[in-house]
């Protein structure tokens, strides 16, 4: 498709450990329209952070490596670019904000001190110039005095207003797409509604395309347009989020769905548990990586794993099953 | 459910931790007010949901109530005695009755003793079993909590978060207790794992009629798994009500503004919501706001807020309230 902004195909990315190679994800393939809100949801270790990191050429080698895959961004391919070229690529086409954001801000700066820093290396402003954008930035996420709290250092500030400051940082450059690894994880109901609040009035205000990543599916259902969902390294239903939520098609799916309480919850159910761990892949699997957990597993699911395919007529939802969850027979 | 049996009876439960200045000649010059006169019953074989923000007591509250932390004053009492004047081996003998599963089933495990030797270290310790029959009864606790007794020989560091978070329930129920403290105990776990503990720990306590005070951040977990429910912010407790009244008439503003911060796993009831959005952050407990400690962060605040302490009123049977000006949603 032309109208995308960003197109990974076959992205593969391993790890080489003791205990032998990890397959964190295996040959996925996914778009990103321009002005989008793409969720990504998976339980720890589905490899949705290893992704996007790949993506930025931020996969420590060794001992990981990406071992096959395109990302076409503006006709150039991310993945085969040079050190140098990647580096103007990040922070100012394509940013990011982390999981931890005391880990992530350096503590002995100040928080002026790294706000300037993109401005000047990559829009190329002199100090006092950055110094007045940075201003504005805190300005634009919230932060009341941000002229003064410039000089501040990252332990002066609270957790929510950490990750304001890393949310500015990341858009100090206006970048194209905002990827976001589970930005509001470390934070309490209140301030992450908070942020939540000011990524939407951001990305209706700058139009940028968003990677949200997270393993909360309620944070994904107010936030997104489509969402992926991982499994094992895999992508194994993807779909607009209207249709995912109403919807589900992918036995996991629908397993996490069921096992999430919710605060508007009528009546008192059992929670539908789905038995078993999630996998890590230290092989290419031969079966359905979910099969073992799997309700529905019939035979042919332990002999091939599935392809993500359209379900039905509708192009946009997509599985990686076998099964019609729907009849529990097989599709097709 | 909930009958009116009164397991435990908490009452102007104070705990504060001292901050101390100099190195040679220590002096206080401060205190973390983390609980700051609380008040609550438990009633006999109900849940009673405690939640609230990082660093608003909850935690320090479960500690406080089974006397892990001494309370600065107050009393606890369970089964008609108090908790904070017992010592030695009379406490000792109490603590059988009331036991705690910890948040993080990675730092609450020893990762030098084997699963039998964490399970089986309560009997010891309280000499209620020794030899044959505390393998025995460790395989039978084991089984209970869907661990097979062929694991008893292995150390933690071979199990998933789930399977240990199984183990601490396991070691929680060895003595028999009547009261068990889950401090957030399925905070650090999957979502797929979290449903598994959650159901294990509902069974449990239809099997053995065991009463919780259940700890969480997580208001959907905290519906689901309590029959009542006690919100606390910066030291005390701003309301406390059965769990559909807490959840469908909220009285105060912060219990309002926390449960529209939820968000929902529905990308339709998502966009039907209207949101109150707090603004700023939570003060600190070392020098907490003077009347109503929400005052500073709520929509509603007036004048009066900052002058006097809001009392806890009973607006509605059994729904306490601390606020001046609750009223008007009655």
């Amino acid at each position: 498709m032309a109208d995308l902004l960003l197109d990974v195909q076959g992205l593969d990315t391993r790890f080489r450990t003791q205990q032998g190679v990890v397959h964190a994800v295996n040959g996925i393939s996914f778009g990103l329209k321009e002005g989008e809100t793409l969720g990504m949801v998976g339980e720890s270790g589905c490899g949705k952070s290893v992704t996007v990191m790949s993506l930025l050429r931020l996969i420590p080698t060794p001992p990981g490596k990406i071992m096959e895959g395109t990302a076409k961004f503006f006709g150039q391919d991310l993945l085969k670019m040079t050190n140098e070229e990647i580096r103007f690529v990040r922070g100012s086409q394509i940013s990011m904000v982390f999981q931890d954001p005391m880990t992530s801000l350096n503590p002995v700066l100040t928080i002026g001190q790294q706000l300037e820093e993109p401005l000047m290396l990559h829009v190329g402003m002199n100090r006092n110039q950055a110094r007045g954008r940075s201003a504005e930035l805190l300005e634009l996420v919230g932060i009341p005095k941000a002229k003064d709290r410039l000089n501040d250092y990252p332990h002066q500030f609270s957790g929510g207003m950490r990750q304001r400051v890393m949310i500015a940082m990341a858009l100090s450059c206006s970048p194209q797409i905002l990827i976001a690894d589970e930005p509001t994880t470390a934070l309490d109901v209140t301030i992450q509604a908070q942020i939540i609040e000011l990524v939407k009035r951001l990305r209706d205000e700058l139009g940028m395309a968003i990677i949200w990543i997270t393993h909360d599916l309620g944070v994904i259902a107010g936030l997104a347009d489509r969402v992926l969902v991982m499994y094992g390294g895999y992508i194994i239903e993807e779909a607009p989020v209207k249709e995912l939520y109403a919807n589900p098609r992918h036995p996991y799916t629908i397993g996490l769905i069921g096992s999430l309480p919710r605060v508007d919850e009528k009546e008192h159910t059992r929670l539908a548990s789905i038995d078993g761990l999630p996998p890590i892949l230290m092989a290419i699997p031969k079966s359905c990586p979910f099969a073992p957990r799997c309700k529905y597993a019939m035979e042919h699911c332990w002999k091939e794993n599935p392809p993500l395919e359209p379900v039905g007529v509708e192009k946009e939802h997509r599985i990686a099953c076998w099964v019609d969850t729907k009849t529990g027979r097989e599709r097709r | 459910m909930s009958s009116n049996n009164v397991l435990m009876h908490v009452e102007d439960l104070v705990k504060h931790f001292p901050i101390h200045q100099g190195i040679v000649i220590q002096r206080q010059v401060g205190a973390v007010r983390a609980v700051d006169g609380i008040s609550f019953d438990v009633h006999q074989g109900e849940t009673l949901g405690l939640v609230g923000e990082s660093g608003c007591g909850k935690s320090t509250t479960g500690r406080t109530i089974l006397q892990l932390y001494r309370p600065t004053s107050g009393s606890v009492m369970f089964d008609g005695v108090d908790l904070v004047q017992l010592k030695g081996n009379d406490l000792r003998k109490m603590r059988r009755k009331m036991q705690m599963i910890f948040q993080d089933p990675y730092a609450s495990l020893n990762p030098r003793m084997t699963i039998s030797e964490i399970v089986g270290e309560p009997l010891v310790v309280h000499q209620i079993a020794s030899g044959k029959d505390v393998e025995q009864r460790v395989e039978h606790l084991l089984e209970l909590v869907g661990l097979s007794p062929s694991f008893a020989n292995r150390f933690p560091h071979e199990f998933s978060g789930g399977q240990r978070q199984r183990i601490g329930v396991a070691r929680a129920l060895a003595l028999q207790p009547s009261f068990i403290v889950c401090d957030e105990p399925i905070s650090a776990l999957d979502v797929s794992i979290q449903a598994q503990v959650v159901n294990l720990l509902e069974e449990l306590q239809q099997q053995f009629n065991l009463t919780y005070l259940f700890i969480a951040h997580d208001l959907s977990m905290v519906r689901h798994i309590s029959d009542r429910v006690a919100v606390m912010y910066l030291g005390v407790i701003v309301e406390i009500a059965t769990r559909d009244e807490i959840y469908l008439s909220p009285l105060h503003p912060y219990t309002q503004a926390l449960l529209s911060a939820v968000p929902i796993p529905d990308p339709f009831a998502e966009s039907q919501r209207k949101r109150t959005i707090l603004q700023g952050d939570v003060p600190t407990a070392t020098n907490p706001p003077s009347g109503c400690r929400f005052r500073t962060r709520c929509p509603i605040a007036q004048a009066a807020c900052a002058e006097s302490r809001p009392a806890f009123r009973e607006l509605k049977p059994g729904h306490f309230v601390a606020c001046h000006f609750a009223d008007q949603f009655v």
